[in-house]
């Protein structure tokens, strides 16, 4: 009787091993369907809890299979977190086709952990109507390309537009430099009642993001390539000037408010609020101030970055799993061409936008800055058709989409970035910071994190 | 020469007989000792199997534990003190990088600084978190009435999550409309930035993490000081000692075992300090709450650097493992 126990046991445990290896070898399934179809998994579906935008996708993927026999696609929610990224591509389970934002590519392309598609992309129709910048988020120093940019959001100044007229301003002419924004904040903090003239962020890596921009809109940079390595670019003039901006706004004007260590989403609350005037940010973020924040879209104004001298380039896109085989890359293509690249659809897609009562008329989803020339002028024309927010209020912004040079995230951007935080942390919290120190402390930090690029 | 008997003998009883010392002869020296043993080995032989079968269904409960200690907690290990030998990218196969993982880390100016953070963290919430609980137990253990409400009280605190404990004392410090600014300005004292300033944010971080994790260390110090005969007290009462001097030489001495295990558990914990940091400072202002753990967090999920964050987490393992291997030196030195 014991044997037999003991020989189920010994059973069991073999059979739950065996389930645990196989279980670990089944991620990357075959190229095929029992019917002969190329499969492809992509992630990108919006949450349930999202209920137009995954409507929206999910059609365009049974419309795309319809239209595409011979290809399956198998899509998955979940866009870009760096947390399991790394797991999933060691565990096989990556999709083929994933998602990324502009500041992932460079960092995944050095790891080789996207495939190359320079080749595949050759009869891809439309690619060549894209952003050439935009591409070049994707490329690596050979110019090789891994992926394809499907949204842009280069950074502008958002502002609050009934505030402007409260302390007397005009919302249709927003400021161009910071002497002017530095201004503008000291008016409308005067307002009172606890409203805010500037917002900035400095933490989680969101103030290191947002000092870039500063040093682009100044016409500097963070880091330049010497040689083969990269070193820190800010410890100078432009450098001191966009923190000698914020100390002054912060500490001479009070026009920054006394709560600091501030992320994306306290300010944004903030503006939601209308305590507010302005702050950084992209076209993106309006709609998530209406629908999150309880704000208006007749409230505010997006203008280029002030300055003028440049601006940073944000976005996302797609990228190819590096286990992928030839026939699989070029199926995903097909679907990315298909779904986000494709002129042909803008006009049903964007109706669908507006019909479903979803804003239209940003620079942003449904119809995303990312295209020149003829291509672009199609677009807005639509844009302009199915408008139903106020367009003209995003006017000084694409105004300078067009002229300002827009330039990508500094190398191993993350680390980049935390390192920066308490850059813009020592100004906000500390009124005797001493902005020499700070840079060079900064700078030996960054010049260490770029010095890991390998 | 022995006998077959004898032979059997020592079968049994598995030991060779030995007299003064002397050389035994070889029981295998002819023929007939030659069978003897055979017969030897195929008894042994089935013993052993006898034995075996009857602790099969041990083995095999414990096979099961064998294997998930193995594939969850061994393997990785190991391959954790691999990777921080390695340069992986999870496509291609691992290169060799010797000890360059942690060349870089010794470049890395946050290292310093996380290390700096977390051993200012530990001295504060050893200094927190081992006085005020004793202190609290003692106390306790004076009490004549309501003491069940008080040990309640002072252990709730560990029954709440300790994101949500974070995300409560978050609120707490807000230099706007948080609580302590509010009830020190309604008393007519000027607030503190908390958070918010480098030269108080640790010590805020201390103090959420002493109010959350002291229940526990308590109720440990109240059973300790619980099993104290009472009559050691009678008796120092009676040579005179107060209320002090009973303190130090009876109630300390007597709970000086618990004391120091607890101070190697909390050193422990405390160095391996995380959700606090992460959930409340992310590491800020200026870098003064960066820890360890924090910053291996950053290494391996932000910059997708396994091998830093496996050669930090290799050296914080040593480094606590040397302490530990200290403090049991010590404590044996002194019993």
């Amino acid at each position: 009787m014991k044997t037999v126990w003991t020989r189920r046991i010994a059973a069991l445990a073999v059979a739950g091993l065996a389930t645990a290896t196989v279980a670990c070898g089944t991620g990357s399934s075959g190229d095929q369907t029992a019917d002969g179809k190329i499969r492809i998994t992509v992630n990108g579906q919006p949450p349930q809890t999202q209920e137009f935008e995954r409507r929206i996708f999910d059609e365009d993927i049974a419309e795309f299979e319809r239209t595409h026999p011979d290809i399956d696609v198998e899509p998955h929610e979940g866009f870009m977190d760096p947390k399991v990224f790394s797991a999933k591509l060691a565990g096989g389970q990556l999709e083929d086709v994933y998602y990324v934002y502009f500041t992932d590519p460079a960092q995944i392309i050095a790891r080789r952990q996207a495939a190359d598609i320079t080749d595949a992309v050759k009869d891809l129709p439309h690619v060549t109507d894209i952003q050439p910048a935009l591409l070049d988020n994707f490329r690596d120093a050979n110019g090789k390309l891994y992926g394809l940019p499907t949204a842009n959001y280069s950074m502008g100044l958002l502002y609050s537009r009934p505030l402007f007229q409260r302390a007397g301003l005009d919302p249709d002419h927003p400021p161009t430099t910071w002497e002017e924004v530095r201004a503008a904040a000291k008016k409308i903090s005067d307002l009172g009642g606890g409203v805010v003239g500037y917002a900035d962020y400095s933490k989680n890596n969101q103030g290191g993001w947002h000092f870039t921009s500063w040093m682009y809109s100044l016409g500097g940079q963070i880091a330049r390539r010497d040689g083969e390595t990269w070193k820190a670019d800010f410890n100078n003039d432009k450098g001191r000037a966009a923190l000698t901006y914020l100390r002054q706004m912060r500490w001479d004007d009070n026009s920054m408010g006394s709560k600091q260590l501030l992320e994306a989403a306290d300010v944004q609350r903030m503006m939601g609020a209308g305590q507010l005037g302005m702050y950084l940010a992209a076209p993106d973020n309006v709609p998530v101030l209406v629908k999150q924040f309880g704000g208006n879209y007749a409230d505010y104004g997006l203008a280029g970055l002030p300055g003028g001298k440049g601006t940073l380039l944000g976005g996302e896109g797609y990228m190819i799993n590096p286990k992928a085989s030839p026939a699989k890359i070029k199926a995903g293509l097909t679907y990315l061409q298909w779904k986000y690249l494709n002129p042909d659809r803008f006009d049903s897609f964007v109706k669908r936008f507006a019909d479903g009562g979803q804003p239209v008329g940003l620079p942003a989803q449904p119809t995303p800055d990312i295209w020149q020339g003829a291509v672009r002028e199609q677009q807005e024309r639509v844009k302009a058709s199915y408008a139903n927010v106020p367009a003209q209020n995003y006017a000084p912004y694409l105004a300078s989409a067009t002229t300002v040079k827009g330039s990508i995230e500094p190398p191993n951007a993350q680390q980049v970035y935390a390192a920066l935080d308490s850059l813009m942390q020592a100004v906000l919290t500390d009124q005797g910071a001493d902005i020499t120190t700070l840079l060079t402390e900064a700078e030996s930090k960054v010049n260490n994190a770029l010095a890991q690029i390998r | 020469m022995p006998s077959p008997r004898s032979g059997e003998l020592l079968a049994h009883t598995g030991v060779r007989p030995t007299t003064g010392g002397a050389p035994v002869p070889d029981p295998a020296g002819g023929p007939a000792g030659a069978a003897a043993v055979d017969s030897a080995r195929l008894r042994r032989r089935a013993r052993l199997r006898r034995r075996i079968t009857e602790n099969l269904t041990a083995y095999g409960l414990l096979c099961a534990a064998l294997v998930v200690f193995a594939l969850f907690s061994w393997y990785p290990i190991v391959r954790g003190l691999l990777l921080s030998f390695q340069q992986v990218d999870f496509v291609n196969a691992a290169t060799w990088v010797g000890l360059d993982n942690f060349v870089r880390l010794f470049d890395d100016p946050l290292f310093g600084v996380a290390w700096r953070n977390t051993l200012l963290f530990t001295a504060l919430a050893l200094l927190l978190g081992f006085a005020v609980p004793f202190a609290v137990a003692v106390l306790l253990n004076e009490l004549r009435h309501a003491r069940a409400y008080f040990r309640l009280v002072i252990y709730l605190p560990v029954m709440l999550p300790p994101v949500v404990t974070a995300l409560l004392w978050k609120w707490f410090y807000d230099p706007g409309p948080g609580l302590f600014n509010g009830v020190l300005g309604a008393v007519g004292l000027p607030g503190g930035q908390w958070l918010d300033s480098s030269s108080t944010a640790m010590l805020s971080l201390v103090l959420v993490s002493t109010w959350a994790n002291m229940g526990s260390t308590t109720l440990i110090y109240l059973a300790a000081l619980q099993t104290i005969p009472g009559d050691l007290y009678e008796a120092a009462e009676l040579d005179g000692a107060g209320v002090w001097r009973r303190l130090w030489h009876v109630t300390v001495p007597q709970t000086r075992f618990v004391l120091l295990v607890l101070l190697l558990l909390q050193v422990v914990a405390t160095m391996q300090v995380f959700t606090e940091p992460y959930v409340m400072t992310g590491g800020g202002p200026d870098d003064s709450t960066v820890t360890v753990l924090l910053l291996l967090y950053r290494y391996a999920f932000v910059y997708n650097d396994f091998g830093m964050a496996s050669a930090m987490s290799l050296l914080l393992f040593v480094a606590l493992g040397v302490f530990s291997a200290c403090y049991v030196r010590l404590t044996k030195s002194t019993d």
